[in-house]
């Protein structure tokens, strides 16, 4: 006879008032593969953690992203938000579906021109651009998006010794009715500011002025306030043509779009409270095209959206280390995922589910990642199946922001992996090795020898 | 006349010190003319009182908070469904509205009938959202507004005076009367039911309340004035008076014409000194006190529940003012072994 | 090491602790191992028991037990004197 499956035991207090977590028998699901590859044998080739990338679901994503805006106005433009996700594969999945390429600084510059973007095609976007690189941008005839007024006479002063006409826009901030308000990037639009940098480079006559753009937040749950900054940018717009008789190619409504995370502190979960692109889309379309802009000079709406158009995809493949009682008698399980890979669990309760099969038995358990350290927390309450060392677990929704801001910590960087459409593992940026990490570093010759 | 069956589920079955409204709900429905009914319980947590009033509630299932995901509330529902054949099911619980609101074509696909505020009518009237909402329709409000971290606790003056009022977006609301109190309130709201607090000025008067039900097209189909005579240290009415005034009948009226309010709600009033009404909040439900509007002549659950069955409903036009009611605990004896097969099996 | 002689399981997996007044929910082989222990079995013995019927191996299955136990312990479940 074969022998039934062993979960561990695991004995619960009813906790009378408290909500029972009756009725969620179905609750989880095990992610046992992705996109048809199977979980278990991404880890047996490429180790364990792993960050593992959906191009079926970013294809998607991107495509409904595009066609709630395309359908609602006639000129639609995506520029990838390269600090999002700057893994040169994931940039030239956006770059085949017609994205162009949002960088905020000379590196991402230099990587969006590596990865074959033209010049023409790139936002230029952030309050840190040197001499050099506005330089570089013009000659190349990138948009410059400008962030202050600094950035400004820089450009008019290089004017003086490039023959080329730099293409800028300005960043407008302003208020949307939202909290917070994100005030230190661009202009502000209520007390003229931006107005006044309109001037400047309109009468400087050696720039050309080509966009608008604002940037109104992150993790924005609320499409209307971008409806507001839709019609002040359009304001902006009509004021520009009024006094100037000039029309501005585009306006940039950034990004911010939230993503179906779950906010920490959060009373429903992401997925219910996320807008869809639709509600975003509806919001600024009905804005601009309810403007006063002259309907024969619609400028071209431009998205950077990031977050919302990557998170999706990405899951962290990780293995369970050890498990462990604590002495309050909560449960700690300990993967090899830290707080270094996955920056995004500061402010998510990420998803956590378990890559193998389970019964509906859970309990609350914390979840701590390796490294050494007491902040080192992936998610404090979670309920959990039994789960025991070897075992695999997926988190998901992390495609944003964890593969450039992760920090090489204690350990080694692991691979990163992307599943094809037809289920099949690319790695698209190799394990860090020792060696990647040690060669840039010096030994001064009085420290190379010692005795112990 | 014959008493037409039906299967009305209903949530909200804590009658506690902190009562929801789905027992008041209950007794309404079952002294219905119109209808014979059976009632299916929601229950979130074990130890609601009504799950163990079994002359009150035919059955009990318990069902998944909205926290987990609606996809997973609709998923139990179904299966309720799917045994009890529900004809319409009332949500009593501010914290559920949104899901049930997000999903209730789905309950209408599956035969389901509800008689809830449209997404936009449930959105606007946010407490986080008062000022605005004030202004567009033309009502008294207090001035408020939302913070999101203790650190705005310090620009609250001089927008504000003290003291001042805290509030969660769900429920729970203090009086603060300096900074300290309203940061010990902002941590003890912001861990229950998270952010933003909404920081409201304090106005002085008497809290009076208004029960309605309106048509979805502007119509009022019912509406009771009360004041609470009796207040326990959660805010919440022990005993309450009906009250014959029309200022707030009107006002009432207009912001279910304005709005062309669909469902359930009760308007929280601040009658100040000086005969001003001040709109603090609109819940947009039926209240935990509907029992006295049915004791006044106007069964408002029974009203609802023909509204979401498809039925024409005359408006109710008077009610008795002087009504009073004056609630009482009691303790039900129950069993062991009740408690453990709602824990265990999730139904009783 | 003992289980209180009070406690009950039921079928479902449902105890009571009827000297605290605490309830508590099982999984199958938490049920399962209460119940031996209820027999009367010692470790040995329910490895023995537990080990012909589920797939485990003695180090998965020592390593569980030992956490198990130290619940019923938080839980205050076991008889520490039983000599008394």
């Amino acid at each position: 006879m074969e022998k039934k499956h062993f979960e561990r035991p695991i004995i619960k207090k009813l906790q009378t008032g408290m909500p029972n977590k009756f009725g969620m028998k179905t609750e989880y699901e095990p992610i046992s593969e992705i996109d048809g590859a199977s979980v278990k044998e991404l880890v047996a080739n490429y180790g364990s953690p792993l960050y593992v990338m959906s191009e079926n679901t970013i294809r998607e994503t991107y495509r409904e992203a595009y066609r709630a805006f395309s359908t609602r106005y006639p000129k639609v433009q995506f520029a990838w938000s390269y600090k999002t996700n700057y893994m040169n594969a994931i940039c030239n999945i956006f770059h085949t579906e017609g994205s162009w390429a949002e960088v905020v600084s000379g590196f991402e510059y230099d990587k969006a021109i590596n990865n074959g973007v033209p010049p023409s095609k790139i936002l230029f976007n952030g309050p840190d651009k040197s001499e050099k690189d506005l330089e570089k941008a013009i000659k190349h005839g990138s948009y410059i998006h400008i962030d202050h007024f600094d950035e400004l006479y820089t450009i008019i002063n290089l004017t003086n010794k490039i023959k080329e006409r730099p293409k800028v826009a300005i960043r407008v901030n302003m208020d949307c009715g939202i909290y917070p308000l994100w005030s230190r990037f661009g202009f502000n639009y209520e007390n003229g500011e931006a107005w006044e940098a309109i001037n400047r480079i309109m009468l400087s006559k050696k720039i050309d002025l080509v966009g608008l753009h604002c940037h109104i937040g992150t993790y924005i749950l609320a499409p209307w306030a971008y409806g507001i900054a839709a019609s002040k940018l359009a304001d902006l717009a009509v004021a520009i043509e009024k006094k100037f008789n000039h029309y501005v190619k585009y306006i940039d409504m950034g990004g911010g779009f939230a993503s179906k995370n779950t906010l920490k502190g959060a009373f429903l979960p992401g997925s219910d409270t996320c807008p869809t692109f639709d509600q975003y889309a509806d919001a600024i379309t009905t804005a601009l095209i309810n403007s006063p802009i002259n309907h024969e000079h619609l400028p071209v709406l431009m998205l950077e959206s990031g977050r919302s158009l990557i998170d999706d995809a990405g899951y962290l493949v990780g293995t369970v280390l050890a498990n462990k009682r604590l002495p309050e008698g909560k449960l700690a399980t300990i993967i090899d995922i830290g707080v270094n890979l996955l920056f995004t669990s500061f402010w998510y309760d990420h998803k956590v589910t378990p890559a193998q099969q389970f019964s509906h038995h859970t309990e609350d358990t914390i979840i701590y990642g390796p490294l050494c350290m007491n902040i080192d927390i992936i998610r404090e309450n979670v309920q959990l199946p039994p789960m025991k060392k070897g075992d695999n677990i997926v988190i998901s929704r992390i495609g944003a922001y964890n593969m450039t801001q992760w920090m090489q910590f204690i350990t080694l960087r692991p691979n990163i992996v992307l599943i094809d459409s037809k289920s099949k593992a690319h790695v698209i940026r190799g394990n860090e090795t020792p060696d990647n990490i040690m060669k840039n570093e010096l030994v001064p010759e009085h420290l190379k020898k010692f005795e112990l | 006349m014959k008493k037409t069956k039906i299967t009305v589920a209903v949530s909200g079955l804590n009658n506690t010190d902190n009562p929801g409204p789905g027992i008041p709900v209950i007794r309404a429905l079952r002294e219905s003319d119109a209808f014979d009914v059976r009632i299916i319980g929601l229950a979130y947590e074990n130890l609601e009182p009504g799950i163990y009033m079994h002359d009150v509630v035919d059955k009990v299932y318990q069902v998944p908070y909205p926290s987990i995901g609606s996809d997973k509330l609709l998923q139990r529902l179904a299966y309720i469904h799917s045994i009890e054949k529900i004809d319409v099911l009332i949500p009593n619980f501010d914290a559920e509205l949104y899901s049930f609101i997000s999903f209730e074509h789905k309950l209408h696909e599956m035969g389901i009938g509800t008689w809830l505020p449209t997404m936009e009518q449930f959105e606007e009237r946010h407490k986080t959202k008062l000022p605005e909402y004030g202004k567009k329709y033309g009502v008294n409000v207090p001035h408020s507004r939302p913070i999101n971290s203790i650190a705005e606790i310090n620009s609250l003056t001089p927008e504000f005076s003290y003291p001042l009022l805290v509030k969660g977006k769900f429920y729970d609301a203090y009086v603060a009367f300096n900074p300290e109190q309203v940061s010990l309130y902002f941590n003890k709201i912001a861990t229950k039911w998270g952010v933003p607090i909404i920081i409201q000025q304090f106005i002085r008067g008497t809290e009076v309340n208004v029960i309605a039900l309106g048509d979805g097209k502007g119509n009022t189909i019912g509406a009771v004035p009360m004041r609470k005579q009796y207040i326990t240290d959660k805010g919440k009415a022990w005993g309450g008076i009906t009250l014959d005034d029309q200022n707030m009948l009107d006002l009432c009226h207009k912001i279910l014409k304005k709005t062309k309010w669909k469902g359930g709600m009760e308007l929280e009033l601040i009658k100040t000194f000086d005969n001003k009404y001040y709109l603090i909040e609109i819940n947009p439900r039926i209240p935990a006190w509907v029992y006295l509007a049915v004791g006044a002549g106007q069964n408002i659950p029974e009203a609802m529940v023909k509204l979401a069955l498809g039925k024409k409903v005359k408006p109710f036009t008077t009610y008795e003012s002087g009504k009073m009611f004056i609630r009482y605990s009691w303790d039900m004896i129950v069993d062991l072994k009740e408690f453990e097969q709602l824990s265990t099996n999730g139904e009783l | 090491m003992k289980l209180k002689k009070k406690i009950a399981v039921s079928e479902t997996g449902f105890i009571f602790d009827p000297t605290t007044g605490d309830s508590f929910s099982l999984n199958p082989t938490a049920a399962e191992i209460l119940n031996l222990l209820k027999d009367g079995k010692n470790e040995k013995e329910i490895k023995k028991e537990i080990m012909a019927e589920y797939d485990v191996d003695e180090s998965t299955f020592e390593r569980s037990f030992l956490d198990f136990m130290a619940m019923l312990r938080l839980y205050n479940m076991i008889e520490e004197h039983e000599e008394n």
